[in-house]
């Protein structure tokens, strides 16, 4: 019950801070000078008024926040698209962007974590022999050196050197109007391993401090002198309370991911939300700018919450937040 | 018994100073005290790899400092023709890197059009006969090395390397006569030559109209391109090695060849050797040390500015960043209660909105609309929330130590809540600060290059540069020329495994209980 609450609080406590977040911004970007629309003649002239009208542009800006809420609380509609696609609700251009950016993650996060754990497990297992050397030394380098580099170096070297891989990722309609052709699989293996690169590692390094840690411990000793063998009593006993911490990082990993691909996508031509981001700005298209920072502002404090409550919850000692 | 002294009455004089005319005090330490950063600078000195670190990051600072002022060039310094050039260092020519060659791969037609280049820069006369061998040795010969012959698609090829200098040869320009006059002066005084025949397009016979614009064709040749010699008969790539080419020149009826065409009253049209026309502008031959970008700026001193705009942005950050979340933390940690509430639902706020829709938001209101440079305006959004961090270190530090016996001792003693608070608290949570405080350098240096390779914010132009900028405008180049992006890449690299391993060390220094926690 007392978790229970917990969580209700956290929960409560984040759509308060997403509020506010939220009139902050929507107050900045309609303070923002508006180019005059362009003279549109005939019924799409028309058309485009009344919608201009039913979202209040002409009104004070507090006004518009109360059209702007009720048409997200009541009909999930969140403004409309005037220059990347016109006259286009922004929830369907988002929508349609959303495959490629949620795929590319996906796939970075199922390639990193077993990669990055058993990295992580082995440094650990070998502690100060040549592999862990070579693993810190190997996680220090891609923790440091930006992801956009190995960008840069897949691409020149596997893309158009070699020509193994394509150099960005194939447009749907090459691939077949499906995202789960081989020529997608193949185009986004290139983004997928820059993506990744720096995910291993920091799993790598995380797992590897806090196996050191689990195996040095007292119940470890305990097993082994019950008459378990290493190997077991590191399976049974060390791995399995090392994991604990690892889990809620894999959530804020996939997190850290989703935000920062957004130069990822830039370099391989992904069209993804953080292409329809940058391309809000340039075309100063303030509805979808406001709709897609919304949706990195959701993405961010989900991470954080659930971070903070899955450490409460499987370690019942830890309530971040609480006195 | 009255030697026995009467305890309560004993007479004065019985009593006698036991140090007068010494000084009390301690003992002198023999050895040097160990303070607190003493002890912490021992124990960094023993990390090898912070201290390599520490070193490249000072080489670092050093070239961003000192190269602008001992480069030939500037930051504003741009050739229109020197685009792309590769890496140049003349004293270390002999290294495949800095050689300021590039391979590519040519037919024979385009092989003996490069070689041409040097028979043409040997005779500037017109009258001479240049053999394949001269132009070799031509100190304008563009050709490093040639490789075998290979087939690829049904045609054959050869890897040839050449200059990024001498490969772009000639080139027409449009001169005032008073300029024309200049250079042939300039020309008289060093004995360097600059103009070379005109050549006769007119017959195309034995001239490619195509290629009337290309001043490296100064050969008869055929519409494709194939060497033509006296009799007007192809040539092979065998024939021109044995024979050389026939030239093209403009000749008056003596048989003079012309350097210039006039093209109306004023202006001329002249056949320069861009190398020569080079030095006669600059006064010194093209050393690109690092190359120049897809725009004709040098990349050396750009990087210079580069890493000056990260450096100096990433400092200033972390000052101010260290500053206010000092106080904002220090407040919030020592009083605690409502004002900590208050102060941490504000931080959960700030911290809420992601950095690059404050980057953004900051960069429409202020810098588009001209309220603040580029500079000036990403500095802002840094710290809008950059302090948070360290905010809440702070913070944590205070709620350590604020209820320890020391501090009611000085509280006792009649300290006011600042002195406790920055004479007391403070320096004790120090170690932690500094090093949260040296690892936003490269977290600040990251996310600007990416706002500035995103476009988000622009150091394009002349006048400034950043990492990010440099990035962006080498990307387009990355399969042609990866000089151009690879240069600020390895920068930035560098920086950031420098930084970091530093900040590792800080940390393992100050706190050696957490030595090794995340490595």
């Amino acid at each position: 019950m007392r978790t229970f609450k917990y969580v209700l609080k956290r929960i409560g406590l984040m759509l308060m801070v997403f509020a506010v977040i939220m009139t902050i911004c929507f107050v900045l970007i309609k303070l923002l000078p508006v180019a005059e629309p362009e003279g549109v003649l005939g019924v799409q002239a028309e058309i485009e008024r009344a919608r201009r009208e039913a979202l209040g542009y002409n009104k004070p800006i507090l006004v518009q926040y109360g059209i702007y809420l009720k048409n997200i609380l009541t009909e999930w509609d969140w403004g409309t698209s005037w220059e990347i696609e016109y006259m286009k609700g922004v929830g369907e251009v988002i929508g349609s962007k959303l495959a490629p950016t949620v795929l590319l993650n996906i796939y970075s996060i199922i390639f990193s974590v077993p990669v990055g754990i058993g990295l992580g497990i082995i440094a650990a297992i070998k502690k100060n022999k040549w592999q862990d050397n070579l693993i810190s030394f190997a996680v220090m380098l891609f923790i440091s050196v930006p992801s956009y580099v190995y960008a840069f170096i897949l691409q020149y070297f596997i893309g158009f050197k070699t020509g193994w891989l394509p150099v960005i990722i194939s447009s749907l309609y090459e691939a077949g109007g499906t995202w789960f052709s081989w020529t997608m699989i193949k185009s986004m293996i290139l983004p997928v391993l820059a993506l990744s690169f720096s995910t291993i590692a920091t799993l790598a390094r995380f797992t590897r401090a806090e196996l050191t840690e689990a195996l040095t411990s007292d119940y470890m000793l305990l097993a082994r002198t019950k008459g378990l063998t290493r190997r077991q009593a590191t399976i049974r006993h060390a791995l399995k309370n090392a994991m604990v911490p690892i889990l809620p990082t894999i959530v804020s990993l996939f997190v850290g991911i989703m935000s920062g691909a957004m130069i990822i996508e830039q370099i391989f031509a992904v069209n993804g939300i953080g292409q329809l981001y940058l391309t809000s700005i340039f075309l100063r298209d303030y509805d979808v700018f406001m709709a897609t920072g919304m949706f990195y502002t959701v993405i961010g404090l989900t991470g954080t919450i659930i971070v903070d409550l899955s450490y409460g919850l499987l370690d019942p000692r830890i309530r971040i937040g609480e006195k | 018994m009255n030697n026995q002294f009467d305890i309560n009455n004993i007479p004065a004089e019985k009593f006698e100073f036991a140090q007068t005319g010494a000084n009390l005090h301690d003992e002198k330490f023999k050895t040097k005290p160990i303070g607190y950063f003493k002890d912490a600078w021992i124990r960094f000195k023993k990390n090898k790899a912070s201290l390599v670190a520490t070193v490249i990051i000072v080489l670092v600072a050093l070239y961003a400092i000192i190269v602008p002022f001992v480069s030939n060039y500037e930051l504003s310094d741009r050739d229109g023709i020197y685009t792309k050039s590769r890496p140049y260092i003349p004293a270390l020519s002999f290294l495949p890197v800095f050689d300021g060659g590039y391979d590519q791969k040519l037919n024979d037609k385009f092989l003996i059009c490069y070689a041409g280049i040097g028979m043409s820069a040997e005779n500037p006369t017109g009258n001479e006969t240049v053999t394949w061998e001269e132009a070799m040795e031509s100190e304008y010969n563009p050709i490093i090395s040639i490789g075998d012959e290979f087939l690829a698609q049904g045609r054959t090829y050869r890897n040839v390397r050449t200059h990024s200098y001498y490969v772009k040869g000639f080139q027409y320009m449009s001169k005032t006569m008073a300029e024309y006059e200049d250079i042939l002066a300039w020309q008289e005084e060093t004995g360097i030559q600059v103009l070379y025949p005109m050549v006769d397009t007119s017959d195309a016979e034995t001239f490619n109209p195509n290629n009337a614009a290309d001043a490296n064709f100064w050969y008869k040749h055929t519409a494709n391109g194939t060497p033509l010699d006296e009799n007007g008969n192809p040539m092979d790539l065998e024939d021109v090695m044995e024979h050389g080419l026939v030239d093209s020149y403009l000749r008056d009826e003596d048989g003079n060849v012309q350097y210039y065409i006039a093209k109306d009253k004023n202006m001329v049209s002249v056949r320069v050797l861009y190398y020569n026309y080079y030095i006669y502008l600059n006064g010194a031959e093209p050393t690109h040390y690092l190359g120049t970008d897809g725009q004709g700026y040098d990349i050396f001193v750009r990087l210079a500015y580069g890493l000056r705009t990260s450096l100096v942005l990433s400092v200033a950050v972390s000052i101010i960043n260290l500053i206010v979340g000092a106080i904002y933390g220090a407040i919030e940690g020592y009083y605690g209660g409502w004002i900590d509430l208050f102060g941490e639902r504000i931080s959960d706020i700030l911290s809420g909105i992601p950095f690059i829709v404050v980057a953004t938001l900051v960069n429409l209101h202020l810098v588009q609309t001209g309220i603040m440079p580029t500079f000036a305006g990403i500095l802002l959004a840094f710290c809008l929330t950059g302090w948070i961090s360290i905010a809440y270190r702070v913070r944590t530090q205070f709620y350590r130590f604020k209820n320890q016996e020391y501090i009611l001792a000085a509280r006792t003693l009649g300290a006011k809540d600042g002195r406790l608070m920055f004479k007391h608290i403070f320096p004790n949570a120090l170690g932690t600060i500094i090093t949260s405080v040296i690892l936003i350098i490269p977290s600040t240096i990251l996310s600007e290059t990416t706002l500035s390779y995103l476009g988000i914010v622009s150091f394009q132009g002349a006048e400034s540069t950043s990492l990010g900028t440099m990035l962006a405008n080498g990307k387009e180049y990355l399969s042609t020329d990866p000089h151009i992006i690879m240069m600020p890449a390895i920068a930035i690299s560098l920086l950031m495994i420098s930084f970091n391993l530093f900040g590792n060390g800080l940390r393992d220094a100050f706190n050696p209980s957490l030595r090794g926690a995340d490595e």
